[in-house]
């Protein structure tokens, strides 16, 4: 939502990145303020996960130009661990299975990271059953999950619900979330899309990475930001979801492409 | 790979200090001459003498094996001082008279004497270059008729038990490296537990190896008679030194009816520097003898240290319904090389063998598991399952797998599995993207992998060992 006395989050001017030496980022420009839900479309291949991975500050990307601040900081100053602390979190397109590291373990030190940097207690092992458990209800998530393996042989939907579950625990300030919608059916689409509206607030801000409308029936974005070949080409309120939905990609590129943000 | 992961593989050595103490060191050199001055030396019988000349001639007409999958320049068993003890001034009283400095290099190593060892409940036979220094606990466990001290002691003072064991579990001409021990050991540790006694402590022995250039070859020799049960921990650091150090140990547990020996090692010795240089090269059998009905050896070891690691600890089962288990990690880093694993050999009835073995490997060593499970025609309805997993951390490492299954019992299930796995460093930006470092990373992701292995070992060595592999054990149940 949008308020009035809302304050810059993330900031990202002209951000260009590379991966093994080829050009994928060429000019970013996006603001986001508190409260604010933004959703960022476009075809596969146009940069929409390599943007998210860039901001949560993955090795592989070389940053050639521009500059990211959240909350008024150089963002890419910071480690990966870093910015996750700063309260940056990223739900992944495609969640990593981690072998031999129980999901409960795996979720209590992520957790207990995260209470540190915000000056509260730590949880021991059972306070931190009670509050995980309640967090998976709401997302009518099985506690089996808990003693498996971190991601190991869950499903692509239990994978997402997985990633929700972290976001829900760490409260981030800003969460991308990269295509949580697909691989999900219709049911848990909207136990999702419910746990991720739950989440937002007046304090955090919430960018939907996605190429489908669907899950914005859901999810109402603030804005719409179309993304091709590495650059934000238009950007628009809720209803240029749907002029996509029905006109297709290529309907942008016949228009004038404008500089995005807000 | 990352820079933390790097450094968090590449943490240097902690136990590289040499202690400034005299050692009695015997000239360089293996004749009959030199079997001869430790023989004399430590005042044995007759009858030991014979064994040591008896397998130097076996060893003489041995080649050394070459079928393992380590690389390492040849052992001029001539450049060896095969006797080190430290000079003592005179008969030690008691424990306060041990020398200081002695004491500082356990403290440094951690390990518990005076009153610490009755805190920890442990009680600790050291061995210091070849030279059991200082026993603890002795008497406590005597009360209860249990001897343990060191292997020479015991030559004198239980002769007919030394006797009777020595060599029955390994004999003298087993192979090269045993033969070649059985010649020239000079001390260990001996432990006897009576029928029915349950040793109301973990007995544990330290090594370490601290003379540049001498080789070390400890005999140790455990005997559970018929119910008796006991659990021993062996710890073994060495300092840094370029040169190449040689071990080469020799184990031998003889397990009676309903008798149960549980035998854990943590072996850190130095591994050599990050370019492969020193180190030490440990050629070691261990065997037990499951020798009567309802019998169970059970190995558990964490590999690491060394340069070179040749070790098969083996369960022979040869009482009916006996049981042996083999639990292991093995890690190297570097130029380290290890080729390690167990026999389990089934010739009673009913007989049952675990293995689990958790290879992991960074740097550019090389980590192999060799492992052979037969089973004999007498052996109706034996059982094996053996779970072999290597991790690989970084793209120039390797790891192997030799699995050898010999059965001659059409009644026996022997079942295998085997895993490679890799850490990853998407898997490491998954956990920076939810606030957790490499190293915490690292450290869950290995804890995981050697869960099975470090549940097995008693409570402070799980500890050490964690810590060793340069982990926490945050978030670890059990
Ligand atoms: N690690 C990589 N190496 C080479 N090319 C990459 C790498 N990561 C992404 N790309 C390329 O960058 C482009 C954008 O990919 P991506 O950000 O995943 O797109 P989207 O998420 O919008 O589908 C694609 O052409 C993809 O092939
Ligand atoms: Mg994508």
């Amino acid at each position: 939502m949008i308020y009035q006395d809302s304050k810059v989050l993330l900031e990202v001017r002209e951000l260009c990145a590379t991966v093994n030496g080829i050009t994928i980022l060429k000019g970013i420009n996006l603001t986001v303020k508190s409260g604010e839900i933004h959703a960022i479309m476009g075809t596969n291949g146009s940069g929409k996960s390599t943007f998210a991975k860039v901001i949560a500050g993955h090795a592989d990307y070389e940053i050639t130009g521009g500059t990211v601040d959240f909350e008024g900081k150089n963002l890419l100053d910071l480690a990966p661990e870093e910015r996750a602390r700063a309260g940056i979190f990223l739900g992944f397109q495609y969640p990593i299975e981690i072998p031999g590291v129980a999901n409960n373990q795996f979720l209590r030190l992520a957790y207990n990271t995260a209470q540190i940097q915000r000056n509260k207690d730590e949880l021991d092992p059972l306070e931190f059953d009670d509050l995980v458990r309640e967090k998976m209800k709401l997302l009518e998530m099985n506690p089996d999950f808990l003693d498996r393996s971190v991601n190991e042989n869950f499903s692509g939907g239990e994978k997402k619900r997985n990633e929700i579950l972290q976001m829900s625990l760490l409260d981030p300030r800003i969460a991308i979330l990269d295509e949580t919608d697909s691989g999900l059916d219709i049911d848990a689409l909207r136990i999702v899309a419910n746990g991720v509206n739950q989440l937002a607030n007046k304090g955090n801000a919430t960018i939907l990475v996605t190429h489908y409308q669907r899950m914005l029936n859901y999810i109402v974005p603030d804005y719409v930001h179309v993304m091709e070949s590495g650059r934000i080409v238009k950007t628009g309120g809720k209803e240029l979801a749907l002029d996509l939905e029905k006109h297709g990609y290529d309907w942008v590129n016949v228009e004038q492409p404008t500089t995005a943000g807000t | 790979m990352s820079v933390a992961l790097q450094n968090l593989i590449n943490k240097p050595y902690e136990h590289g200090f040499v202690t400034e103490i005299e050692s009695d060191v015997a000239p360089k050199g293996l004749n009959e001459g030199t079997i001869r001055l430790i023989s004399t030396k430590k005042n044995e019988p007759e009858w030991l003498l014979d064994f040591r000349l008896k397998s130097y001639q076996q060893w003489l007409k041995m080649e050394e094996p070459k079928w393992s999958n380590v690389k390492y320049p040849k052992i001029d068993f001539q450049a060896i001082s095969y006797y080190s003890a430290p000079k003592e001034k005179k008969k030690l009283a008691s424990m306060d008279e041990v020398d200081p400095e002695l004491l500082r290099t356990f403290e440094k190593l951690g390990v518990p004497m005076h009153e610490r060892a009755a805190l920890a409940g442990v009680a600790v036979d050291v061995i210091f270059d070849s030279v059991s220094v200082a026993t603890t606990y002795k008497e406590k466990l005597a009360k209860v008729g249990i001897i343990f001290g060191s292997i020479s002691e015991a030559v004198h003072t239980h002769p007919e038990l030394v006797k009777k064991y020595l060599g029955s579990v390994v004999p003298v001409g087993d192979n090269y490296y045993a033969a070649l021990n059985s010649a020239v050991f000079t001390d260990g540790s001996f432990c006897y537990i009576p029928k029915g006694v349950k040793c109301p402590m973990d007995l544990s022995t330290y090594f370490r190896i601290n003379t540049e250039e001498s080789g070390q070859f400890e005999r140790t020799l455990i005997i559970a008679e018929e119910g008796a049960s006991v659990s021993y921990l062996e710890g073994c650091t060495a300092p840094r030194f370029d040169t190449n150090q040689l071990h080469a140990a020799v184990v031998e547990l003889v397990a009676h009816d309903n008798a149960d020996i549980k035998y854990s090692t943590v072996q850190n010795w130095y591994a050599g520097d990050e370019k492969g240089v020193g180190g030490i090269y440990n050629f070691v059998t261990k065997r037990g003898l499951a020798k009567g009905k309802n019998s169970r050896i059970s190995w558990t070891q964490v590999e690491t240290g060394s340069a070179i690691t040749w070790k098969y600890p083996s369960c022979v089962l040869q009482g009916d319904n006996s049981v042996g288990e083999f639990y292991s990690v093995a890690v190297t880093n570097n130029y380290q090389q290890a080729d390690t694993g167990t026999k389990m050999v089934h010739i009673g009835k009913n007989t049952r063998s675990t293995i689990v073995s958790k290879g992991i490997s960074a740097g550019h060593s090389n980590n192999s598991y060799r492992g052979l499970v037969r089973v004999a025609p007498t052996a109706t309805n034996a059982r094996n399952f053996s779970q072999c997993d290597s991790m690989l951390i970084g793209d120039l490492c390797s790891a192997n797998t030799f699995p050898y299954i010999q059965v001659r019992n059409n009644s026996a299930k022997v079942e295998h599995e085997a895993s490679t796995s890799k850490i990853g460093e998407d898997q490491l930006f998954y956990f920076a993207q939810r606030g957790i470092g490499s190293e915490e990373a690292v450290s869950m992701i290995i804890n995981g992998f050697c869960k099975d292995v470090f549940q097995q070992l008693p409570m402070e060595f799980a500890v050490e060992a964690t810590n060793l592999l340069g982990l926490k054990l945050e978030g670890s149940v059990g």
